[in-house]
């Protein structure tokens, strides 16, 4: 028995989930084989190969790849099952999108967003935005599984392992790439910051985001935001925590103007840390917020900033 | 071109779930029951694709126990032109329901396939993207716009980091996310009218598809309560309690 990760780098660079999803992969208690498929691959191998817990790399060096399709990605994954009992990803939108594609080729259920390992067969997982947490069992013999980043902790370094190229059909032919358009940020990843700061409809317009900059420049945080404030227009989605957005678990969560919906709170609940700020005193935000200040985020913004 | 919209019964999205005290499940009993959010985006897709032109019949349906129908007749109401009950009693996972799907993609034929990105009960993420690949289709998960043009069908995906756009070949499955549009409200008249639209039952069983189950819940238990937390009274208090108790700054 063996277990398959597929990494998931982003700019010539391995993705701080990757390391997670490995430690995760490591807990299932077999060799661990990591599969790096994209293009122009060759910096990336040395840093996989020297991930904590990996036995051997396998490169998948196509254009095909490069932009991790979900159809092209699967039957490469697909031609490689058979070594493996168990496959492995990061619950990322890009884990969460070839995934389940390949479980369904190989006629196997999937276990997603896993948040702990109790035994190579059973997992617990959230259901219902997180107000229930379920342990499952696989009947299936080949598990395939995605992993809650933020539940484990990341891979320590080792000498590297050994490098193996392998190959598959490239393009299946259903999809191409057409365009990408990414958000600038010179911050910490969302998921990776371990201070996080977010904004709610309380911030009231965009520009009033910027009252967050200088506290997460000191903080060195990164910018969440509600999906509220995601809704009104204020920010970019790929800013919004919750449910339907990320899902962080940083040292410290700060939520300002942000009342507590439990799709948010399915996003941030495991945070060592929360403060709320809020000016209503009955925000639900405060039923989990080991500190709150109940105050307008307009005098206590500028004040915190300076404190820091 | 015709449009399939799988939809789901499921708990309100404003009902907090309760683990029942045998740990079982969740308690659903008496519970308020809806559309699942992301399916009513997908319903509103498919509906505005027709009122554009472009698709020229809207077929929605669902897998469930009867109670399933009502939010069918929701699809009816808000413009599905008829509406396919697959009925069964059994809890099933993404993989059956792919499979059930697959079936009806199979009779039905239709060009697209619109889903909801995740249902909000399982949180599972995975019918459409096992659809597209029992009936060897092309996918746009996460679609926050889905532009068809002859032949393919161009779909912005909300990914981490941005947004991707990817072109697919038609038939073609596609799973909204929760900014590809605002959903309308069904009107008193076309709740009415929806009443007299056609409603075919199917049982699960006959199709033909193997429903044993592949996992099994063994327990479901309510999450870790964190423990309650003080107010402060004003920003350097709260400063000096993150960085002296907390230690986190």
């Amino acid at each position: 028995m063996k277990t398959l990760v597929i990494a998931e780098h982003d700019k010539g660079v391995l993705k701080p989930e990757t390391n997670k999803t490995i430690t995760a992969a490591v807990k299932l208690g077999f060799d661990v084989d990591l599969l790096l498929a994209g293009e122009n691959l060759s910096a990336m191998s040395e840093q996989a190969a020297s991930i904590a817990g990996v036995s051997n790399v396998l490169i998948a060096d196509d254009a095909a790849y490069a932009n991790q399709l979900a159809e092209n990605l699967a039957d490469l994954v697909l031609s490689l099952a058979d070594n493996y009992s168990h496959i492995v990803a990061s619950a990322t939108t890009t884990g969460k999108n070839f995934m389940p594609r390949v479980a369904a080729l190989l006629d196997v259920a999937q276990i997603s967003e896993i948040i702990d390992v109790i035994d190579a067969d059973t997992f617990k997982r959230p259901i219902y935005a997180g107000n229930a947490i379920a342990t499952v069992k696989s009947l299936d013999s080949k598990k395939v599984i995605t992993v809650r980043a933020s539940s484990f902790d990341i891979a320590q370094e080792q000498a590297p392992v050994a490098v193996t190229s392998v190959t598959g059909k490239g393009s299946v032919g259903l999809s191409e790439f057409v365009s990408e358009e990414q958000t600038e940020s010179e911050r910490p990843e969302l998921t990776a910051a371990p201070v996080v700061i977010s904004g709610g409809r309380g911030m009231q317009n965009g520009e009033n985001f910027a009252l967050l900059n200088g506290i997460a420049d000191k903080l060195g945080a990164a910018i969440g935001a509600s999906r509220a404030a995601v809704d009104a227009g204020f920010v970019p989605n790929d800013m919004q925590v919750g449910q339907t957005g990320k899902i962080v678990a940083p040292d410290l969560y700060i939520a300002v103007g942000i009342s507590g919906a439990i799709q948010h709170l399915a996003g941030m609940k495991d945070s060592k840390v929360i403060v709320a700020i809020n000016k209503d005193p009955d925000a639900p935000i405060f039923q989990v917020a080991d500190y709150g200040l109940v105050a307008d985020l307009f005098d206590v913004l500028p004040e915190l900033e300076s404190a820091l | 071109m015709k449009i399939l919209v799988p939809i789901k019964r499921v708990i309100d999205y404003n009902v907090k779930a309760r683990v029942k005290a045998d740990k079982s499940d969740v308690d659903l009993a008496n519970v308020k029951m809806a559309m699942n959010p992301f399916c009513e985006i997908a319903i509103e897709e498919a509906i505005r694709l027709k009122e554009a032109g472009t698709a020229t019949e809207v077929v929605a349906v669902t897998i469930g126990n009867k109670s399933s129908q009502e939010q069918l007749r929701t699809a009816l109401a808000l413009g599905a032109d008829k509406a396919i009950h697959i009925e069964t009693e059994e809890k099933l996972e993404s993989l059956h329901v792919a499979k059930l799907l697959s079936k009806i993609v199979e009779q039905e034929s239709p060009e697209l396939v619109i889903l909801g990105k995740q249902s909000i009960d399982s949180d599972n993420n995975q019918t459409g993207q096992m659809l597209a690949a029992l009936t060897g289709r092309g996918q746009g998960t996460f679609a926050s716009k889905v532009d068809v043009q002859s032949g393919t069908v161009n779909v912005t995906r909300e990914v981490d980091g941005g947004l991707q756009t990817v072109a697919l070949k038609l038939p073609a499955i596609v799973t909204t996310d929760l900014r590809l549009n605002e959903p309308r409200y069904a009107s008193l008249p076309n709740i009415m009218k929806a009443k007299r639209k056609p409603l075919e039952v199917i049982a699960a069983d006959s199709l033909g598809v193997d429903l044993a189950p592949r996992i099994q819940l063994v327990e479901v238990n309510e999450p870790e309560k964190r423990s309650a937390g003080i107010i402060v009274e004003d920003v350097a208090t709260l400063v000096k309690k993150l960085k002296t108790e907390a230690k986190v700054i």
